[in-house]
């Protein structure tokens, strides 16, 4: 067994496990925890993938921005301590039978399918990827700056006290 | 399969990504949860599409793209937890059993 078949099982263990935490894990607080786990995990792969960059933008958008934000929304929205009352759970035997159905029809899709191998897999892509957002890719670069300005009004826009006149 | 890293080992993890997001948005009632099993979900399709660029594609149309995925997942976050603390404001409460007021 080689070096990245190890080093892939860790990270494919950690998303996994994490993964399966957010969906079963009875307090809300550790699914976030398993979210957490879950992403890093995923960051790991795309190293395995010789994705650098988006490996870098995975930490720093995922573990830094989105997961700081569920877990604020967690601790401001529920009272953790009250394990019913956080994180109810419904059909969960419906849920395990679908989790079976798509997870087993995936799988045999992604091992049995005939993939075309490329010869020669891709090296680290920073720079190019630099080089890409502002030469081919610069409209929806551009499309995105402003998409996440919308974001930033429309989130204090719906989150603020408003204040009454009267 | 086991012998080396292949395209099959990352499919299968983001299959499984995904099948665990779909799992946790159908079945929380907790309006944070059903948002983390959408984070989930798109992580699911990101290892695709990384992997795909990485053994199949080539070049870089493949990472560019998750890229943008990643960055209007977290533009959804901000604004899904938003509408969430704007709801708990309002009715005390994010199960999304108990939010029905719009149905009258």
């Amino acid at each position: 067994m080689d070096t990245n078949l190890l080093v892939f099982f860790l990270f494919a263990l950690a998303a996994v496990v994490g993964a399966a935490g957010v969906p079963m894990s009875k307090n809300i607080f550790w699914s976030a925890m398993g979210l957490l786990s879950a992403l890093i995990g995923v960051g790991g792969l795309y190293v395995l993938l010789s994705a650098d960059f988006i490996a870098v933008t995975q930490l720093l958008v995922y573990i830094g921005g989105v997961l700081v934000l569920i877990i604020f929304a967690v601790m401001l929205t529920s009272q953790i301590k009250e394990i019913e009352v956080s994180n109810q759970n419904v059909g969960l035997v419906s849920g395990a039978i679908l989790f079976v159905a798509t997870g087993t029809t995936l799988s045999f899709v992604a091992i049995w399918a005939p993939w075309k191998i490329a010869e020669q897999p891709s090296h680290e892509t920073t720079a190019a990827i630099g080089n890409g957002l502002l030469g081919t890719w610069l409209l929806p670069f551009e499309v995105t700056s402003v998409v996440l300005l919308a974001t930033l009004i429309g989130a204090i826009v719906v989150a603020r006290k408003e204040i009454k006149e009267d | 399969m086991m012998g080396h890293l292949s395209l099959s080992h990352f499919l299968v993890v983001g299959g499984l990504l995904f099948c665990f997001g779909l799992m946790t948005v159908l079945t929380r009632r907790n309006a944070v949860a059903m948002l983390m099993g959408i984070e989930l979900i798109l992580n699911g399709a990101n290892v695709n599409l990384v992997a795909f660029n990485h053994y199949v594609a080539g070049g870089l149309s493949g990472q560019i793209f998750a890229l943008f995925v990643i960055v209007l997942a977290a533009a959804e976050a901000a604004v899904g937890l938003a509408i969430i603390l704007a709801i708990y404001q309002m009715l005390r409460s994010i199960d999304t059993g108990n939010i029905a007021s719009m149905k009258q």
